[in-house]
């Protein structure tokens, strides 16, 4: 326990310090109102509140961006204290390695939770400004704010394993970013390949699916379109995302930090300092 | 018992054997100097001495446990060599990070950056640190919780004469409470003066661990004499010594140290001729060059 607190202190700091805290939540913000002030337009003609629509536009924004801000907050924590000297040291001290990567998780969380809390609360208040309505749409965007956070707390685990398995800063952020681009946009466009080729055979019925659920990425942004219809009706992609039930992809949003952690936790284990 | 025991431990990486079988004990209040050149197998073996890196074969003992075991690791402290701590973090703020591992109130940070002569530096980022305040705030973390066992590597590198002075003199007073230390270090004078023991590690092997008395007398290194002449008397006086003459004054002998008192009459027979004297017993560097090559040949 006493790991924890200590790591998840230090690493709040750290994090303040260099700006990390500062930055993330001001191109949250900034792309919060942006977003809202650029979908102001289309409200009248669909029927639904300004806030709902902001909702849907941030969930496609929180794809991008929220697995882009974890993967940036964490793949220093393995990696840079190989290189600076300090895990000998505190692997030598009487506290276990989980323990210290769990203080580093809540730290990295709780920062990126600050981040969008501040983003998404930006966006809240300039929908209600446009829009006396806006309050219909705050159940969608609290739950983007929680399945958000978890999507975060998903990556940041995937941040943690690849910093893991580099010995040196600089590889594990190039790994991060790969992994990036293969989870967020590569992933997607070979789906979508593979479905053109298939033409509706067994691969689109049964396995497709799947694999869009398996990724954290596209499961939080089925359950955000799916679990609201203003929102699906807003994106246009009311269709895609009822074809997948809601509950599954919000366990896998569920299912996804505990997993990157534990694998995380698993690597960790086996790094030599 | 003894702090730390080592018996036969060995460590190979691929066909490299890092460490052969090495033994040696380090007791309560006891302060062991690890030399070696670069490559010897010092960080190798204080690596697996904290479990970091477990040996092939033999035995570790940290206070009766294992290395790397809550045990163990509750009771020693280590100091990595070239550690850099974050830059972003205070001294303060570190050394509470680390009171915080060791399960100590964090209050106890402003005292331990005092003791290492921090004080007037904890609040401000280690980014701004000198290398050698950098090295006390690794010294600072390794005094907290009065460990039994000190396992420092290049432990006074960076650090100024007078801060060296200061960090013995801390190592005095734990070994005094009865904690073990073992340290390596290049600067050979150093810790000449200020260690109990001396264990020489070459390619992975103790070539020699005695007390700096005993590895003079096994190492039988001659004892120089150096014999300042009047001038112009450089020549006779190297005649009559049978010796090598250096430049216009000075006239250089070696000789065992039994003959030592023998050649000390002979040089202050010579009267007048003779200006001033030096004698120079073999320094560790000499011991430790000896040992070495030995173990090479």
């Amino acid at each position: 326990m006493n790991g924890v607190i200590g790591y998840a202190d230090a690493e709040f700091r750290i994090a303040l310090r260099n700006r990390w805290i500062l930055i993330l939540t001001v191109t949250m913000a900034l792309f919060a109102l942006v977003l809202t002030l650029a979908g102001s337009g289309p409200t009248g003609t669909l029927g639904a509140d300004q806030l709902s629509v902001t909702v849907a536009s941030l969930t496609g924004l929180a794809v991008y961006l929220v697995p882009l801000m974890a993967l940036l907050v964490s793949f220093d924590a393995v990696a840079g204290e190989v290189e600076r000297g300090t895990l000998a040291l505190t692997l030598a001290y009487p506290v276990s390695r989980w323990s210290v990567l769990l203080g580093k998780f809540m730290a990295h969380v709780g920062i990126l939770a600050l981040a969008l809390l501040v983003g998404y609360g930006v966006a809240a208040v300039t929908a209600f400004a446009l829009d006396e309505g806006a309050g219909r749409g705050l159940v969608a965007l609290g739950r983007l704010y929680w399945s958000s956070v978890l999507l975060g707390a998903g990556f940041v685990g995937l941040g943690y394993l690849a910093s893991g398995l580099s010995r040196r800063p600089a590889t594990a952020a190039g790994l991060v970013i790969g992994l990036w681009l293969v989870a967020i946009v590569l992933y997607d466009l070979g789906l979508l390949a593979a479905i053109v080729a298939d033409d509706g055979g067994t691969f689109t019925e049964r396995l497709f699916p799947w694999l869009l659920i398996g990724n954290p990425a596209d499961a939080f942004r089925l359950f955000n379109l799916a679990a609201s219809e203003a929102t699906a009706a807003a994106s246009g992609v009311a269709g895609a995302a009822n074809a997948i039930m809601p509950a599954q992809a919000l366990a896998s949003i569920l299912v996804w930090p505990l997993f990157a952690f534990g694998l995380a936790a698993w690597r960790f284990r086996r790094v030599v300092p | 018992m003894d702090n730390l025991v080592l018996e036969n431990v060995c460590k190979n990486f691929g066909g490299f054997a890092a460490l052969r079988n090495v033994s040696f004990t380090v007791g309560a209040g006891q302060k062991v100097a690890l030399l070696g050149h670069n490559g010897a197998g010092k960080t190798t073996l204080m690596k697996a001495i904290l479990g970091l890196q477990p040996a092939d074969s033999g035995r570790i003992a940290v206070m009766g446990a294992a290395p790397g075991s809550l045990r163990a690791r509750r009771q020693v402290a280590c100091l990595p060599e070239n550690v850099a701590f974050h830059s972003a973090l205070t001294g303060r703020e570190q050394i509470r990070l680390y009171l915080r591992l060791r399960g100590q109130p964090v209050k106890l940070a402003d005292e331990l950056l005092e003791r290492v002569g921090l004080g007037p530096a904890a609040n401000r980022r280690i980014g701004t640190y000198s290398k050698g305040m950098r090295q006390k705030v690794g010294l600072a973390q390794a005094l907290i919780g009065s460990p039994r066992l000190m396992i420092l590597d290049e432990p006074t590198s960076g650090l100024d004469p007078v801060s060296r002075r200061e960090f013995y003199a801390i190592l005095d007073e734990l070994a005094g409470q009865g904690t073990a230390i073992l340290l390596s270090s290049h600067a050979l004078t150093e810790v000449e003066a200020r260690t109990d023991r001396i264990v020489i590690l070459s390619r992975g092997q103790v070539v020699a661990d005695d007390t700096l008395a005993g590895l003079r007398a096994a190492a039988g290194l001659p004892t120089r004499i150096q014999v300042a002449a009047r001038p112009g008397a450089a020549d006779e006086v190297a005649r009559a010594l049978q010796a090598g003459r250096r430049n216009g004054v000075m006239v250089d002998l070696t000789c065992s140290p039994e003959d030592k008192l023998e050649r000390l009459r002979e040089i202050t027979a010579l009267g007048a001729k003779v200006r001033d004297l030096d004698v120079v017993p073999p320094s560790l560097d000499d011991i430790y060059e000896h040992f070495s090559r030995r173990a090479e040949e």
